[in-house]
């Protein structure tokens, strides 16, 4: 059963000129048209990249032509990049602003926490703030007056209920903030960004409140930056893109294609690495081509499982070097470090000849069947980073032929798989 | 609760879409919400006493102060008529009731610029704000009112020729329009001062100057009846003037005074709201 369903949502915002309220900027308008000059209140530029189609004339469609349905008990995740519209779209649900056109229909009591403490007022106390901020987000006396205990107690911070607001840490505001949005028991609740803040025990906390609220039929909505929260809570995902749902799916695969776009250098496979491509550069040292080969020396982005992983590196230096130190990074799609190799912890001495060098770097491979990203750098041993360059190449590991036959589907856990020996006594 | 949704699937609690209609103000929630006007109540005046010495006595301190530099200036230096009323009650009455309208007026007009950072985050029904300030100026009126019977029966006691007129039996439906008034004009600026802020600074004055439209320092009897008709169109001449007459006994008020005032009392309130609907769904984007 559907507890929201979005329609043919557009939001539109008007890039400054209109009736902007105050005669200064009127007057200020009118002086530079008649200078000649750029109406300083008229221009808006699109700071990112992507969104110049978002923009007709003097409007800007910060969202455009949104269809979602979000079913009873889901936990749906919304990501995307800043300025993608996910803020505005919250917006719009907790009717902090009205759309343009289309319509959302929700059944039940939405609840947002778009930021921490809202209606806080820093002289009432904790107790005090608890009934202000639980009426700001729509319970009665006598429902707070219920579940007060419970809300003291998920805070954590009975110690100094009676103390007033302004005296609490960052932390501990935002504690009493979300503990009583997790008590208003809506039927729909809009989450956003708050786990960023807290420690990491009380992240753990709102986490299982979250499982709680979804497993008792209600439906949370969250939007964060941070996927692994987000794959580990969430039972639907959809990706926003320049005010348009890009991704609706399974967080693991809506995340997956999220990041896919965001591999920066990722080349066509022949391995040439763009001239722009360096995230640290001193001028000395550049990359110019990477690329992997199999076991059949052939050009290939797929290693065999448990078969080392060739890395052909190509770089132009523009003197002789040595004592140079290499870093190579593998990390997952998703962003995570699991593995690196270096010539840090040995005496090998890589040098570079002025001019092109070819230099092989061979890894022992354990990492179990999935995709991984390669980004490499170069530093001194002073610590400075002479060539750097981010996510250059994908590619997988292929998944072994299993001779047993067995009756589950995921085979491969964890991210690196150990050489064991079974020996029995 | 389930199996009403399951008979009609096609019911939603409720929907978000743009703007329509001219009255778009749901009674019924503002009503639900009526714990969280208790509460800002509640903080309004918890907050006004904290780190202060005196207290509540500040509600008391203004328009007592007020009353006795007019009586001096006004009264003993200028000496403008009173309808021969001891000019200490007289302009203690007009600044009770004015003081309620100023004070009311300058809060609510600032609603939206005040509250953008909550207002920004949250949704409950906007009038919730101004509907709260209302209320907590009433109150603070309530006790000024208590202050002024005191000096009434006083100088009824000391043997002060007053004597309160039947329309004393109207107050309380007096001090209704005067709160509907002034909630009516609040709104309506508040929904203006989010487009035009140049409002914001000019409240300050033009409120001052309203004041002296209004028999504050004078009676009713002195405008000259020429001036009479344009004059009565302020609102507040007809309240101010009735309370008088009410507790005094002696005014020039008529009845037409208070029909024409009751009348733009409505216009103003019915302005105010339809200004008020268009503004609170969109403002944020504007203000």
């Amino acid at each position: 059963m559907s507890v929201i369903k979005i329609e043919n949502l557009w939001k539109e915002y008007r890039l400054g000129v209109i009736g902007h309220g105050t005669l200064t900027h009127d007057l200020q308008s009118w002086w530079a048209r008649k200078r000649g000059k750029e109406d300083p209140n008229s221009q808006l530029t699109p700071v990112l990249a992507g969104q110049e189609k978002q923009i007709d004339g003097n409007r800007f469609w910060a969202l455009r032509d949104i269809n979602l349905e979000v079913k009873q008990g889901e936990i749906l995740g919304i990501i995307g990049k800043n300025g993608a519209g996910k803020s505005t779209l919250l917006k719009i649900l907790s009717r902090v602003t009205a759309p343009t056109q289309g319509s959302i229909k929700v059944k039940g009591r939405i609840a947002s926490l778009l930021e921490v403490g809202t209606g806080f007022h820093p002289e009432l106390t904790g107790l005090e703030n608890i009934f202000m901020n639980g009426a700001i987000l729509g319970m009665s006396k006598q429902e707070i007056k219920w579940k007060l205990d419970e809300i003291i107690d998920f805070s954590g911070v009975e110690a100094f209920i009676d103390t007033p607001v302004k005296r609490y840490s960052s932390g501990m505001y935002v504690r009493l903030a979300f503990a009583v949005a997790a008590h208003l028991e809506p039927e729909i609740l809009i989450v956003d960004e708050v786990l960023a803040v807290g420690d990491a025990d009380f992240q753990k906390k709102c986490i299982g409140k979250m499982k709680d609220v979804s497993t008792q039929g209600r439906t949370v909505l969250v939007v964060s930056h941070n996927l692994i929260t987000i794959r580990a809570l969430c039972t639907h995902c959809i990706e926003i893109k320049n005010g348009s749902v890009a991704g609706n799916g399974n967080p693991k695969e809506i995340i997956q294609q999220y990041l896919h776009q965001n591999i920066k250098n990722e080349n066509d496979g022949s391995g040439y690495i763009d001239k722009n491509a360096s995230m640290y550069n001193t001028g000395h040292i550049k990359f110019t081509r990477l690329y992997i080969s199999n076991e059949k020396e052939m050009l290939s982005s797929v290693v065999k499982y448990c078969y080392d992983i060739n890395i052909h590196l190509q770089l132009t230096s523009d003197n002789s070097y040595s004592d140079l130190l290499f870093h190579v990074y593998i990390k997952t799609t998703e962003g995570l470090i699991v593995s690196y190799a270096t010539n840090l912890y040995s005496d090998f001495d890589v040098c570079l000849k002025k001019g092109e060098n070819n230099l092989l770097i061979k890894l022992s491979n354990n990492l179990q069947p999935a995709s991984y990203i390669v980004s490499v750098s170069i530093s001194k041993v002073d610590g400075i980073t002479m060539e750097y360059v981010e996510d250059i190449m994908k590619f997988s590991i292929s998944e072994p032929v299993i001779k047993r036959a067995i009756k589950w589907n995921d085979p491969y856990r964890g991210l690196t798989v150990m050489n064991s020996d079974w020996i029995i006594s | 609760m389930e199996q009403k949704v399951d008979k009609d699937p096609g019911s939603w609690d409720m929907v978000i879409k743009p703007k329509t209609g001219w009255f778009d103000i749901d009674l019924k929630e503002l009503w639900r919400y009526r714990d969280l006007i208790g509460m800002f109540v509640k903080r309004d005046f918890v907050t006004f006493y904290k780190q202060t010495i005196l207290g509540p006595l500040w509600y008391v301190i203004q328009p007592l102060m007020t009353t006795v530099v007019f009586t001096v200036i006004f009264g003993n230096f200028a000496k403008i008529p009173t309808d021969g009323l001891p000019p200490f009650l007289f302009y203690l009455a007009g600044n009770v009731v004015w003081g309620y309208f100023a004070n009311t007026l300058k809060q609510t007009s600032d609603t939206f610029n005040v509250n953008a950072s909550i207002f920004g985050k949250v949704y409950f029904p906007r009038l919730t704000v101004p509907a709260a300030v209302s209320l907590v100026n009433f109150a603070q009126f309530f006790i000024q009112l208590v202050l002024f019977l005191g000096f009434y029966f006083y100088f009824m006691a000391i043997g002060t020729p007053i004597t309160p007129s039947l329309w004393i039996l109207a107050v309380p439906l007096l001090l209704l329009q005067m709160a509907i008034l002034t909630f009516g004009i609040g709104i309506l600026l508040s929904s203006l001062t989010t487009k035009y802020k140049d409002l914001r600074f000019a409240m300050g004055f033009v409120i001052q100057l309203w004041m002296y439209a209004t028999p504050i320092v004078y009676p009713l009897s002195q405008v000259p009846d020429k001036y009479r008709t344009l004059y009565v169109l302020n609102p507040m001449v007809s309240i101010v003037e009735s309370f008088r007459y009410a507790f005094l006994g002696s005014g020039a008020i008529r009845m037409d005074y208070v029909l024409i005032s009751w009348l733009v009392t409505i216009v103003c309130l019915t302005i105010g709201i339809i200004l008020f609907s268009r503004v609170e769904k969109t403002f944020m984007d504007t203000v």
